[in-house]
C-alpha cells in the first residue's frame, strides 16, 4: 500500500511555522539562565521573522493543509496588524508587575501563542480551524490577563473573561454544528455550495438559527453590543500591556475570520444576515458611545470606546462590497495606530501614578511630560475623528462604502456616534492640557523609558502620516478587498 | 501657488517650535507677513472676468476619488486676503502682549488656524473643503481651551467642548452629504468629488433636499446663525481676544461662504425650495442678534451677537438668489471681517485701562485719548453701516437684493440697521464718553497697539471710499454662481 502524503505548500505555510518555532524557543529559553533574558529580543525576533514572510507571500494566494487555511490578502493583511500590535505590546511589557510575576518567558510564550491563533485565525477557511484558531487566540489570553497576580483586579478580570470567552466559544461551536447539519460541510465554500444548493435551505431554520449563533459568538469576540459587557471589565482589570494587546490585535483577527466566514461561507444569506449586523453595529455604537460617556477610568472608557469602534467596523462588513472591506481593513489599521498610541502612552503614565489609570490622574501631562501627552492627545482627537488623522479617512473611507451601497442611514449612526464621542475624548485632552495650573498632582517633569515612549511617538506618527498620505493604507487595504473578491 | 499659501503659516509655526523661546514671536509674525505678501501676490496676477484661477489639481487619495485640488476665483480671492490681513495684527497683537505660557504652542495653533481657513477658501474638491473646514477648529479648541479664562463660572474648558461639539455635529453630518453627494452624481461611473463637476453632472431632486440640510448645518453653526448659536456666547467670553479676533472675523465667513461655493451652484432645486426659510432664518437672526447685542453688558457679547445680525444679513444676502444680494453678501463678509478684528483688539485695549470688559462699569476713556477714540469711532461707524461707510453699501446691496424676493422681508431686515445703530452707538458712548469711574485710566494707544490695529481701520476706510475694489473684482463670479443656481433649478 502507498501511502500519500498531503502536498504541502511549505511556502505559504512559513509563517505559520516560523511563530510557532519561536514560540517554542521562547519556552525553551526560559530554562537556561544565560539566554533567560534575551526573551523579549527573541520574542520581537519571532514576529519580525513571521511578519517578514508573510510579506514574501504577500503576492502568492494559496490553499495550504488539504484546504484548511488560506494565505491571502486578507490574511497577510490582518495577520500583519496583529503581528505589529503583539511586538508593540512585547515591548510595552518591559519592565510591567505583570511579566515579571507571571515569569518572563511564560508571559511571553502566552503572548505569542495568542499570535498564533491569531495568525491561523486570519487564514482559516474551514469551520475546524476556524475553532482551532479562535480557541489558541482566546485561552492564552485568559491567562495573560491574571498574569498581574498581586492584584485582585487581574485575578478577577482573568477568570471572568475565561467564564464569558467560554460562553462566546460554546454558542459558537454550537452554532457551528447546526451548520454543518445544514450544510454538510465544514470548508467555507462547500457550506456555500451547500446552502445554494439545497432546496430551501436559505429560510431553514436550522441554517438561521446556526447563523444566528455564530454571529452572537464572534460578537463575544469582538465586543459587539448586546454582548459587550465583559469588556471594560476585563480591559480594567487585566494588565495595560495585555488590554493594548487585546483591543487591538484580537479585533484584527476576529474580524479577518468575521469578513472571510460571512463574505464567503454566508455569502448566499447576505440578504437575511445583512440587516441582523447592521442592528447589531447600530447598536454597538450608540452602547459603546454612550457608555463611554460616564466613565472616570481610562481603560474603562477605551475599553466602551472599543465597542463602539467595533460598531464602526461591522458596517463594514454589512455592505458586503469589497469597498466596505476595504474600509474595515483600513480603519482596523487606523485602529491599531491610534488605540496603540493612547495606550503606550497609558502604559508610561502608569508608572509615575503607581498604576492608577484614572483620567484625573493626567491633570497637567501636558506640561509635565508632553511627549506622552501628545500621543494621548492626537489619539485622541484620532479616534474622535478629527482631521488631519487616519481618523478621519478612516471613518470617511467607512461612510463612502455605506453610501454607495445605499445604507445611508448607517453613514448617519456612525457620524452620531462620534459626535457623541467627542464628550469623552475630548474630556481627556482638556484634563491634559487645560487644567488649571495649581491642580496638577506631580511637579516638575517625568522621564518615560524609550521602550515606552518610542512606541507611543511611532503609532502617533503613523496616525498622522496616514491621515496625510492615506494612499499607501489605502493600498494596502485594497489587497484584503482584493483577495475576497477573488474568492466569492 | 495656492498651496505656499496655505501651507507657509503652518511651516512657519512649526520652526517656532525649534527656535529659541524669545524668537518664536518673531517667527509667527513672519509667517504671518509672508502669507499675506503671497495673497496679494496672487491677487496682483489675478484677473476679475477669468473664472477659477492658480488651479491646482492633484490626485490624493485615488483609492477614494479624492483630489488635492485648490484655485480661486473671485467669491474666495478677498476673502483670502481678509485671512492673511486678518491674522497679521492677531499675532502681532499677541506678540506685544507676550504669551503667558507655551508660546510655541500658542503660535502653531494661531497659524494652523491659518493654515486650515485658507484651505476652506481655496478648496475646490469637496471632501478637501470638508476635511478644512473641520480642521479649523481643532486649534481654536486649544486656543480656547488652553489660554482662554474661566469666568463666571463657567470653565473654559467646558465653554471650548460646546463650541467643538456643536460646531462638529453639523460638520460630520456634512461629511456624509459629501460623500453622497459625490456618490450620487458619480451614479456608479468615475467617481469625483470636484465641485464643479457635482455641479455639471447635477443630482436628483430629492437627494438635494437631506443634503442641502447636512450642509445647512454645518454653515448654519459655524456663523453662528439663530438658533444654532448657542456656543457662542460661553466661548466667546472665555476666548483670548486676539485668538478671537480672527475667530470671529474669518472663521465665521467660511459658513457664508459654503453656501456661495456649494450649497447654491451644487443643490439649486433644494436651495429654490428652502430660499424662503433661509431668509426666515436669516431675518430671524438679524433681529435677534440684534437685540441680544442691545441687552448685553459685556463688551465681547455685544460684538458676537452683532456679528450673529451680520451673518444673517449675509445669509439674507445670499439667499436672495440675485446678483445684487450675493455681491452685497460678499462685500459684507470683507467688510465685517475687516471691522471686527480691530474691534476685538479695542476691547482688549479697553480692558487694560478699565480692567473690566463690562461697559456698565465704563466711561470717559476718549477724555485723554482722542485719536484711540477716533479709530473706534471709526469702528463703530461701519459697524452700524453709517451712509459712506462700506457696510451701508453692503447692506444696500444685500436689501435691494431681497426687496426683489419679497418687500416685506426686506422691510423688517432693513429694521436690523437701525437696530444697528441701537447698540453700537451705546457700546461707543458707554465705554468713551461719561465721567470716567475711579480706577480707570484714559490713556492714548501706544504706537505698537497702533500699528496693530490701524492697517486693518485703514482698510475700513479705504474700502468706504472704494467699495468698487471688491465689487467689481467679485462681479463676475457671482454673477455666474446665481445664473448657474437659478438656471440649475429650473
Amino acid at each position: 500500500m502507498i501511502f500519500n502524503a498531503p502536498e504541502i505548500d511549505y511556502a505559504g505555510l512559513s509563517p505559520v511555522i516560523a511563530m510557532t518555532t519561536g514560540l517554542v524557543l521562547v519556552v525553551l529559553a526560559a530554562v537556561f539562565d544565560p539566554v533567560k533574558r534575551f526573551g523579549p529580543a527573541l520574542a520581537l525576533l519571532t514576529l519580525a521573522a513571521t511578519a517578514g514572510l508573510m510579506i514574501w507571500q504577500w503576492d502568492n494566494p494559496a490553499e495550504l493543509v488539504a484546504g484548511q487555511l488560506r494565505i491571502d490578502g486578507l490574511a497577510i493583511t490582518l495577520s500583519l496588524l496583529a503581528v505589529v500590535s503583539a511586538a508593540i505590546a512585547v515591548l510595552l511589557s518591559l519592565g510591567d508587575p505583570a511579566e515579571e510575576q507571571a515569569g518572563r518567558s511564560d508571559y511571553l510564550a502566552l503572548l505569542l501563542g495568542s499570535v498564533l491563533g491569531m495568525v491561523i485565525l486570519a487564514q482559516a477557511t474551514n469551520l475546524i480551524s476556524f475553532f482551532i484558531g479562535l480557541e489558541l487566540l482566546s485561552i492564552p489570553l485568559y491567562a495573560l490577563c491574571g498574569t498581574n497576580m498581586r492584584r485582585r483586579e487581574s485575578l478577577e478580570s482573568g477568570l471572568k473573561y475565561l467564564i464569558i470567552g467560554s460562553l462566546g466559544s460554546a454558542t459558537l461551536l454550537y452554532g457551528m454544528a447546526l451548520l454543518y447539519g445544514a450544510s454538510g460541510a465544514t470548508g467555507f465554500n462547500a457550506i456555500a455550495e451547500g446552502l445554494r444548493s439545497g432546496d430551501g435551505m436559505l429560510s431553514d431554520s436550522l441554517t438561521l438559527v446556526g447563523v444566528g449563533l455564530i454571529a452572537v459568538g464572534l460578537a463575544f469576540k469582538v465586543s459587539i453590543a448586546p454582548f459587550h459587557q465583559w469588556t471594560p471589565d476585563v480591559y480594567q482589570g487585566a494588565p495595560t500591556p495585555v488590554t493594548a494587546f487585546m483591543a487591538v490585535a484580537t479585533k484584527a483577527a476576529a474580524f479577518a475570520i468575521f469578513i472571510r466566514f460571512f463574505l464567503v461561507a454566508l455569502e448566499p444569506l447576505a440578504d437575511q444576515w445583512d440587516v441582523m449586523l447592521a442592528a447589531l453595529a447600530a447598536l454597538s455604537i450608540v452602547v459603546g458611545n454612550v457608555g463611554a460617556l460616564a466613565q472616570t477610568s481610562l481603560k474603562r472608557m477605551l475599553g466602551y470606546s472599543g465597542i463602539a469602534q467595533a460598531g464602526y467596523m461591522l458596517a463594514g462588513i454589512v455592505v458586503a462590497t469589497q469597498a466596505g472591506i476595504d474600509a474595515l481593513v483600513f480603519y482596523l489599521g487606523a485602529y491599531v495606530a491610534m488605540n496603540m498610541a493612547a495606550f503606550a502612552a497609558l502604559v508610561a503614565h502608569e508608572r509615575h501614578t503607581g498604576f492608577s489609570d484614572e483620567i484625573a490622574t493626567l491633570r497637567g501631562l501636558g506640561r509635565s511630560n508632553p511627549a506622552l501627552a501628545w500621543p494621548l492627545t492626537i489619539a485622541m482627537l484620532a479616534l474622535s475623528g478629527l482631521p488631519p488623522t487616519v481618523g478621519f479617512i478612516g471613518k470617511l473611507y467607512l461612510m463612502q462604502a455605506l453610501i454607495e451601497a445605499d445604507w445611508t442611514w448607517l453613514a448617519v449612526m456612525i457620524a452620531l456616534g462620534s459626535m457623541i464621542s467627542l464628550g469623552y475624548y475630548l474630556r481627556v485632552v482638556a484634563t491634559v492640557w487645560m487644567s488649571p495650573e495649581g491642580e496638577s498632582g506631580e511637579s516638575g517633569r517625568t522621564k518615560s523609558p524609550w521602550f515606552l515612549v518610542g512606541p507611543a511617538l511611532l503609532a502617533t506618527a503613523a496616525t498622522i502620516f496616514f491621515g496625510v498620505i492615506p494612499q499607501p493604507l489605502v493600498e494596502f487595504a485594497q489587497h484584503a478587498g482584493n483577495a475576497i473578491t477573488t474568492l466569492v | 501657488m495656492l498651496s505656499s499659501i496655505i501651507w507657509t503659516p503652518l511651516i512657519f509655526g512649526l520652526i517656532g517650535l525649534l527656535v529659541p523661546r524669545r524668537f518664536v514671536a518673531w517667527v509667527a509674525g513672519l509667517g504671518s507677513v509672508v502669507t499675506l505678501g503671497l495673497a496679494i501676490a496672487v491677487l496682483i496676477g489675478w484677473n476679475s472676468g477669468g473664472g477659477m484661477q492658480y488651479v491646482t489639481d492633484v490626485s490624493w487619495i485615488p483609492g477614494l476619488g479624492i483630489d488635492y485640488s485648490l484655485g480661486v476665483d473671485g467669491i474666495s480671492i478677498f476673502l483670502v486676503l481678509l485671512t492673511a490681513a486678518a491674522w497679521v495684527p492677531a499675532v502681532f497683537f499677541s506678540a506685544t502682549r507676550g504669551v503667558e505660557k507655551s508660546a510655541g504652542l500658542y503660535y502653531l495653533m494661531l497659524l494652523a488656524g491659518e493654515t486650515a481657513t485658507l484651505g476652506a477658501f481655496l478648496a475646490q474638491d469637496l471632501i478637501l473643503f470638508v476635511l478644512f473646514f473641520d480642521l479649523m477648529i481643532v486649534p481654536f479648541y486649544f486656543l480656547f481651551g488652553i489660554w482662554g479664562k474661566d469666568r463666571d463660572g463657567v470653565k473654559a474648558s467646558a465653554a471650548v467642548l460646546k463650541m467643538i461639539v456643536f460646531t462638529l455635529i453639523g460638520s460630520l453630518l456634512m461629511l456624509v452629504g459629501a460623500i453622497a453627494a459625490g456618490v450620487i452624481a458619480a451614479d456608479g461611473g468615475q467617481l469625483t468629488f470636484s465641485i464643479a463637476e457635482i455641479t455639471a453632472k447635477g443630482l436628483p431632486e430629492g437627494s438635494q433636499n437631506w443634503i442641502f440640510w447636512f450642509f445647512a448645518a454645518a454653515f448654519l453653526v459655524k456663523m453662528p446663525a439663530f438658533p444654532l448659536h448657542g456656543w457662542m456666547p460661553d466661548a466667546y467670553r472665555a476666548a483670548p481676544l486676539p485668538a478671537l479676533a480672527v475667530f470671529s472675523a474669518v472663521l465665521s465667513k467660511v459658513g457664508a461662504y459654503g453656501f456661495l461655493r456649494v450649497v447654491l451652484p451644487m443643490l439649486p432645486d433644494a436651495t429654490e425650495l428652502f430660499q424662503t426659510t433661509m431668509l426666515i432664518l436669516a431675518i430671524a437672526a438679524i433681529i435677534y442678534g440684534s437685540a441680544m447685542a442691545f441687552t448685553k453688558l459685556d463688551l465681547r457679547l455685544i460684538l458676537g451677537f452683532s456679528s450673529v445680525a451680520q451673518l444673517g444679513f449675509i445669509t439674507a444676502g445670499i439667499f436672495a438668489l440675485d446678483d445684487s444680494g450675493a455681491q452685497g453678501a460678499v462685500l459684507q463678509m470683507v467688510n465685517h471681517g475687516l471691522v471686527v478684528v480691530p474691534a476685538f483688539l479695542i476691547v482688549a485695549l479697553i480692558a487694560e485701562r478699565t480692567g473690566s470688559e463690562e461697559i456698565g462699569s465704563m466711561g470717559g476713556l476718549a477724555k485723554r485719548a482722542p485719536v484711540f477714540a477716533a479709530i473706534f469711532l471709526v469702528v463703530t461707524m461701519a459697524t452700524l453701516a453709517l451712509p459712506a461707510s462700506a457696510n451701508f453699501i453692503g447692506e444696500f446691496y444685500i436689501l435691494n437684493g431681497i426687496y426683489g424676493q419679497s418687500a416685506a422681508l426686506a422691510i423688517i431686515a432693513s429694521s436690523g440697521v437701525a437696530l444697528a445703530a441701537f447698540y453700537a452707538l451705546r457700546m461707543y458712548q458707554r465705554t468713551m464718553h461719561n465721567p470716567l469711574p475711579e480706577g480707570a485710566d484714559s490713556r492714548e494707544i501706544s504706537l505698537r497697539d497702533a500699528v496693530a490695529v490701524v492697517p486693518l481701520v485703514l482698510c475700513v476706510v479705504v474700502l468706504a471710499f472704494c467699495p468698487q475694489l471688491v465689487l467689481s473684482g467679485s462681479e463676475p463670479a457671482v454673477e455666474n454662481t446665481v445664473n448657474v443656481t437659478l438656471e440649475g433649478a429650473k
